[in-house]
């Protein structure tokens, strides 16, 4: 890393079921505006844009990055568009990241987007294949099985699931960007709704989002604003093969290269230690203690000992608290949601996250995982350079 | 009599898109094979690991593989999930068994239906054979496989799922 880059400027959109009131266009600028504004910076101080999203198909837009330029105030300017599945809004930031910090940009404009309710991402994501059965039922029938095989492995209680979805919905009541706003659910709730697909309930799974999340990235000698800003202290990205023989689906190594590389570069030894807070791509209840063992936030196996401890929860008081702006489980613009996890990791030490703060955070972890667990995104945001 | 019309915020517009799949050497291959009810493979040179279907390279060396292997049509099931929810443009009606299988002498999973079973008494390790539809029904299609169903034999123990020889578990120790 040659230069010091951080963010100084965060935008998000309400997440909805619907935003039928704007265009995609329109929904970006709106997380761009307030992500401007927040920098205290106009288009004119943008040197180049990066934008990412998940795969064309679910919206049917091709290139949607040509389309958008005008409304990105992205004419003239070198823009590039970041495609690495539901990791992507990791992927992006970070790409964006390293425009500046190689020092060939002071300040870049970067936005990841979804609007669900112009797409069919559960379609898209079951596309026949012709060589295989069509029985690809979404992204939940792709993990229930892997999840299966955690459960088996650490003989965790069933309740740990139904433990995560209360807890996220929880957080996210405290968020007023939140797409759900549950402050009363309880176990019961999420242990009676439907089973889509076993041991996943409807209520362990995410919400389809409509919404965009920006953020305004500069050098150490552009930095502006009136918020302290986020110092991006590491950035990784790690990817291994779908499918190979012998691969560990439940902790996959991709994720655990990733995490090393990113704590090495920020100084991290002990995760669950050093960070204050951590924003972790969690679109399935169970992936928070998968992750929390990937991560090395807890030994393997006991990744949901720290869950049951309430050690993950700003409600309980814990220790490590994990998506205290509700997490993917309460709001997913797919192609945003990594960005988001990032850019809330970013609030927090910023000491700018309102209900959801986690007090004093000086250190916080983004991560964000794609397609079937094999692409991964992290960044290691604190609020000193050291 | 004139009532206010609501404001069109969206209208359907469907794609569709057709596209013309270029197999390519191995999986031509297998598709060939299945068409005539075989199941074949490919083993890795380097790593030894038999891939079904194959692709043509070990994805985890990245080397060519050649080398063809007929497997079985039985196998064990690695993991599952029951499925509560329809698949978009298919008809199978809910609950269903997706089933992650392993053939004897693979060394990678793939998944199918897993049938005439008590859903909830399906379990990792589980002996499943394939059930296919009459020759005359055959594609190049794993449609031709119309499902798993269980084997009466023991469960294989969780560290051999995936490691098994061409000839099966054999007699349990």
């Amino acid at each position: 890393m040659a230069e010091w880059a951080a963010v100084v400027g965060i935008g998000q959109t309400r997440y909805k079921t619907r935003r039928s009131d704007v265009s995609i266009a329109g929904l970006l600028r709106e997380a761009v505006d307030r992500a401007l504004a927040d920098a205290g910076v106009g288009f004119d101080d943008i040197d180049a844009v990066v934008i990412g999203k998940a795969p064309d198909m679910f919206e049917g837009v091709v290139m949607p990055e040509s389309y958008l330029a005008d409304a990105l105030g992205a004419s003239g300017k070198p823009m590039l568009r970041v495609h690495t599945a539901g990791s992507v809004g990791g992927s992006t930031a970070i790409v964006a990241a390293s425009h500046v910090q190689s020092g060939t940009f002071k300040r870049v404009l970067t936005v990841t987007y979804e609007k669900q309710s112009e797409s069919n991402a559960m379609w898209a994501l079951s596309t026949p294949q012709p060589f295989s059965v069509h029985l690809n039922a979404g992204a939940g029938g792709y993990f229930a099985p892997i999840i299966r095989e955690y459960i088996r492995r650490t003989n965790a209680p069933e309740g740990v699931g139904i433990r995560v979805a209360v807890k996220d919905r929880r957080h996210g009541a405290r968020n007023p960007l939140a797409h759900l706003q549950l402050p009363d659910i309880t176990e019961q709730e999420v242990r009676d709704s439907m089973m889509l697909w076993d041991p996943l309930r409807f209520l362990e799974a995410c919400p389809s989002s409509d919404g965009a999340c920006a953020m305004v990235i500069a050098a150490a000698d552009s930095i502006s604003g009136n918020k302290p800003p986020a110092w991006i202290r590491g950035v990784a990205m790690r990817s291994e093969p779908t499918m190979y023989a012998g691969r560990d689906e439940v902790s996959p190594q991709a994720g655990r290269d990733c995490a090393a590389d990113v704590y090495a570069q920020a100084g991290v030894m002990d995760p669950r230690r050093d960070f204050d807070c951590a924003e972790v791509y969690v679109p399935f209840s169970w992936y928070e203690p998968m992750w929390l063992e990937n991560l090395g936030f807890a030994p393997p196996g006991e990744g949901w000992k720290l869950t049951l401890d309430g050690a993950t929860s700003l409600d309980d008081g814990g220790d490590i608290p994990w998506n205290c702006s509700g997490g993917v489980l309460s709001s997913n613009p797919i192609g945003a949601s990594g960005m988001i996890r990032f850019a809330e990791a970013a609030r927090q030490v910023r000491g700018d996250a309102g209900a959801h703060q986690v007090e004093n955070a000086r250190l916080a972890l983004g991560h964000a995982y794609g397609g079937g667990a094999q692409f991964f995104s992290m960044w290691v945001v604190g609020a000193h350079k050291n | 009599m004139s009532a206010a019309r609501p404001d069109v915020t969206g209208i359907e517009a469907p794609v569709y898109l057709h596209y013309h799949f270029t197999a390519g050497t191995a999986p031509a291959r297998f598709l060939a094979r299945l068409r005539e009810g075989l199941l074949s493979g490919q083993r890795c040179p380097r790593c030894g690991n038999v891939y079904i279907p194959a692709r043509g390279s070990c994805p985890a060396c990245g080397v060519p593989t050649t080398e063809e292997v007929l497997l079985p049509d039985r196998g064990t099931v690695q993991s599952f999930t029951i499925v509560h929810i329809p698949i978009p443009g298919n008809p199978i009606e809910p609950p269903y068994v997706v089933a992650n299988i392993v053939l004897d002498g693979a060394n990678i999973s793939f998944i199918h239906l897993l049938s005439d079973c008590v859903n909830e008494a399906v379990r990792i390790g589980q002996r499943v054979q394939a059930v296919w539809r009459p020759p005359e029904e055959w594609d190049y299609a794993m449609d031709n496989i119309r499902h798993f169903r269980p084997l009466d034999e023991p469960d294989v123990p969780v560290e051999r799922i995936g490691t098994l020889p061409v000839s099966g578990p054999g007699v349990p120790r």
